[in-house]
């Protein structure tokens, strides 16, 4: 796994590999996660993905694809820390299983290079019907967050949380900012994009590292850069004094409860292995007390989010079990922060976090989704290193790091009756 | 135990069947840390109606995602704890035809295994811990009802057929669950896990000998009589053609079935079903001309897509997404399907279609449970699925239309809508 600089503020992650049936080939624009921008950036990768000069409508785009025997080059926004990255994902039959042995990469490669700089445009702006029907399905696709009532309650416990800051901001940005978008001004953006923002390149397959840096270099020599302003790392979520509680009331069946949570130690392994034995398995302290012994809910778990030093908490239950819910998982965390837990399940757990990491390198999607999120947060662990700085963590250092946990905001998730 | 070598996709399997009739799959793939094991049984959420010793029983809509839940509880405990100790993340699901279950672990595989094989294989019930689980899936149940994107699909089914089972919903629901007692779900056990109705996969880095003698060793020596199960009769006629509900989404959402002929078992079923799937793909797929012109009308967005399923006495197209006219697109659905019934397939547009079919296949070859799962459905209903390439060659358009005109046509349609 070696990361260099391709060009000014461009890099490539190359990850040779032959065991799989497909190239994968990621190109990423890492920019701060802004409320002024998280909407405009949110709608490019769509936006462009609509036509390039040599392929003008999504038919002839679609029809170069199928003809690379299904290359996908798929539209991302993702956030990574308090960082958003836009770009495209393209993955590839790998040359050995084509029927004509025909060479893939470098085609896909151009394609990508030009949907990101090279697409159609009308008088130096991007065509309006274009324009127009991709703001709408970005509106469309920020308000059926809503669906999912799960990842709503995830969400809304975190913009709560983390209000003040970036990491509050949704990775689409909100209703209000996709709807003041105009052209012109989101044409600017692009352009700046284009010229300004950190570009990371992921490339997974069989292909030698020089014929990967020709394709690319090749396919992006239209890049018009400038001076590049380099990912800049996020903030630590600053604790709050006294917990904040929000509720929301909807026409559901089940009631989601999340918790958030501010951890003061930078002892980032310990916490790691502290959240595993506190929520983060199926091995986990709330997943045998919350589920298994006292049957209270489905699922009940929770992710340490490494950046920015907090555990946020995820479980649907009964509207009327809140309490008892809530005072279980406190009393199970404080459980975690005196140490009390058997050999086997810190066994367990520091087998669960390596054995993650060792797969990694199995799927080509975590292992872009994992080089990205490193790159975006200036990181540079391999996996590996994670897994072994796991591995070496001792019992007083997860009470130590566990013991700077407190609870921060508390959201509910409750029915429509439940409020009249 | 004999390698069977596919060249076409570069694979090859392990075959070998136990003389209690378990089958045996082992795939090697060597470069790869992980690997993966996957039990599983031909026993459903449709399987609630079945004949043992001589009487037919019926037993409450659930039962077999039920019994999933508690084949994890063990003598000494609970197996997912066993497992966890090792670093291995087990899980299991119940899908209308096949319960599995499965782990994937980098360390210790043939330990985990051995687990595997024995908790599946070792029913240990009480009434208590039957009553407990009330609480844990009444929750799921609920969590799922609160989906709309389970909704769609249930009613649809609900409006498609009007006595197969496939209408049950999987989970059962809060009140059938009720009547689950620790004598039936032994029952089950008993019907339907004996290893003739079962089959492992092996996917990694393994050898195939210690699979079968661990696989040998721990299961029982005798296998079980078939059992016979009634799926319904099912008239060619639809239930209902419409169906619509409301619930807290953002947005109107459908899905659209149109009720095929089911296959026979054998390598027929695995050409109706890329049949089926080069169908939808040729009507309604990315690059298709409907498709391109919803999408510029606005009627789509990119969470429209389709597919063909088939499950036992029953197969289906369906197709939906995001609308806020799904009658529109319902009527746009039926009308190409009978223009290209009429016109026939454009000759550049198949061989196009069948390229990029042909590439999707072979990326689901880079997951170990795509694998596992297809070598199970193929063993369930005798076909081997890594003869896909071939069975391509055998499709011609003609095929493709000839399906157009039988199966997509209107009186054989069931709308379902969730409109906010």
């Amino acid at each position: 796994m070696t990361r260099t600089k391709l060009a000014e503020g461009v890099y490539l992650t190359y990850l040779p590999a032959r065991k799989f049936k497909t190239s994968l080939l990621s190109a990423q624009f890492v920019m701060p996660l802004r409320q002024e921008t998280a909407s405009a950036y949110a709608l490019l990768p769509s936006l462009l993905r609509r036509g390039t000069v040599t392929y003008p409508d999504m038919g002839k785009l679609s029809a170069r694809l199928d003809r690379l025997y299904g290359a996908s080059i798929d539209p991302t926004v993702r956030k990574k820390g308090e960082q958003q990255c836009v770009g495209f994902v393209a993955s590839l039959i790998d040359d050995s299983f084509a029927p004509g042995r025909e060479r893939l990469l470098e085609p896909v490669a151009e394609l990508l290079g030009e949907l990101i700089c090279d697409p159609v445009t009308l008088h130096g702006r991007f065509l309006p019907t274009y324009f127009e029907s991709e703001k709408t399905n970005l509106l469309d696709a920020i308000r059926s967050q809503l669906n999912d009532k799960r990842e709503w309650a995830d969400r809304r416990l975190l913009s709560e949380m983390c209000a003040s800051e970036p990491y509050g901001i949704p990775r689409l940005g909100d209703e209000a900012g996709a709807d003041r978008l105009y052209m012109r001004k989101v044409y600017t953006q692009y352009r700046q994009l284009l010229s300004t923002g950190q570009l990371e390149m992921i490339y997974s397959g069989s292909a030698e590292r020089r014929r990967v840096e020709q394709a690319l270099l090749a396919a992006f020599s239209a890049l018009p850069r400038e001076t590049v302003r380099p990912a800049e790392g996020g903030s630590l979520h600053p604790r709050r004094q006294e917990v904040l509680q929000v509720t929301d009331a909807m026409d559901v069946t089940q009631g989601k409860l999340g918790m958030g949570f501010s951890c003061e130690s930078e002892d980032t392994a310990a916490l790691l292995l502290g959240n595993t034995l506190f929520g983060g398995s199926s091995n986990s302290k709330l997943f045998l007390n919350v589920r298994e012994k006292l049957s209270l809910c489905y699922y009940a778990s929770t992710l340490y989010h490494r950046q920015k030093g907090i555990i946020t908490l995820s479980s649907g239950i009964e509207f009327e079990n809140y309490q008892r819910a809530y005072d279980e998982i406190l009393s199970q965390l404080a459980a975690v922060q005196r140490g009390e837990w058997e050999d086997w399940e810190l066994e367990g757990a520091r087998s669960t976090l390596p054995n993650a990491y060792a797969s990694m390198g199995d799927s080509q999607g975590k292992l872009e989704n994992f080089c990205l999120g490193q790159a975006a947060m200036g990181q540079s662990e391999t996996p590996e290193e994670l897994a072994e700085q796991v591995r070496s963590v001792t019992p007083q250092r997860i009470v130590e790091a566990m013991g700077t946990v407190r609870l921060d905001t508390v959201y509910f998730l409750k029915g429509k009756e439940a409020t009249e | 135990m004999r390698p069977d070598f596919y060249e076409r996709i570069g694979e090859s399997v392990h075959r070998e069947t136990l003389p209690n009739g378990l089958q045996i799959c082992v795939v090697p793939k060597p470069g790869f840390a992980q690997k993966y094991a996957f039990f599983a049984t031909r026993y459903g959420g449709m399987d609630t109606r079945f004949c043992l010793d001589g009487a037919w029983l019926d037993t409450p809509a659930g039962i077999a995602h039920y019994l999933e839940h508690k084949m994890f509880d063990t003598k000494e405990g609970n197996a997912l704890q066993e497992l966890a100790k090792n670093g291995a993340e087990p899980n299991a699901f119940t899908a209308n035809a096949m319960t599995g279950y499965y782990f994937d672990s980098t360390e210790h595989f043939e330990e985990n295994l051995a687990i595997l094989l024995s908790f599946v294989s070792v029913p240990y019930f009480t009434d208590e811990s039957v009553a407990k689980e009330q609480g844990i899936i009444g929750q799921e149940i609920r969590m799922i009802e609160d989906n709309p994107d389970w909704q769609l699909y249930m009613r649809m089914m609900r409006a498609l057929y009007q006595t197969n089972t496939a209408r049950v919903a999987i989970a059962g629901t809060v009140e059938s669950i009720s009547h689950i007692t620790a004598d039936t779900l032994y029952q089950c056990h008993r019907a339907f896990y004996t290893p003739s109705n079962m089959i492992l996969t092996v996917v990694g880095d393994v050898d195939p000998i210690h699979v079968a003698d661990l696989a040998r060793r721990i299961l029982p020596r005798q296998g079980g009589p078939v059992i016979p199960r009634d799926y319904g009769e099912e008239p060619e006629a639809v239930f209902e053609q419409t169906t619509r509900m409301s619930m807290p989404v953002a947005s109107p959402q459908f899905l659209m079935g149109f009720k095929c002929r089911p296959s026979l078992d054998g390598e027929e079923y695995l050409r109706d079903t890329i049949l089926g799937d080069m169908a939808c793909d040729i009507l309604l797929g990315d690059s298709s001309p409907l498709y391109l012109r919803l999408y510029d009308e606005g009627l789509i967005n990119s969470s429209f897509g389709g597919a063909f399923e088939q499950l036992p006495g029953a197969a289906y197209l369906y197709a939906g997404g995001d609308s806020r006219d799904a009658r529109a697109v319902a009527d746009a659905i039926c009308t190409e399907a009978e223009r290209l019934g009429r016109e026939g397939i454009d000759e550049d547009f198949y061989q196009q279609v069948r390229r990029s079919a042909f590439g999707e296949n072979l990326r689901g070859l880079n997951s170990f449970e795509n694998i596992a799962v297809a070598l199970t459905e193929g063993y369930f209903h005798g076909y081997d699925p890594f003869r896909f390439p071939q069975v391509f060659d055998t499709i011609t358009k003609e095929d493709v239309a000839q399906f157009l005109r039988q199966s997509i046509v209107a009186e054989r349609s069931a709308l379902s809508e969730i409109v906010p």
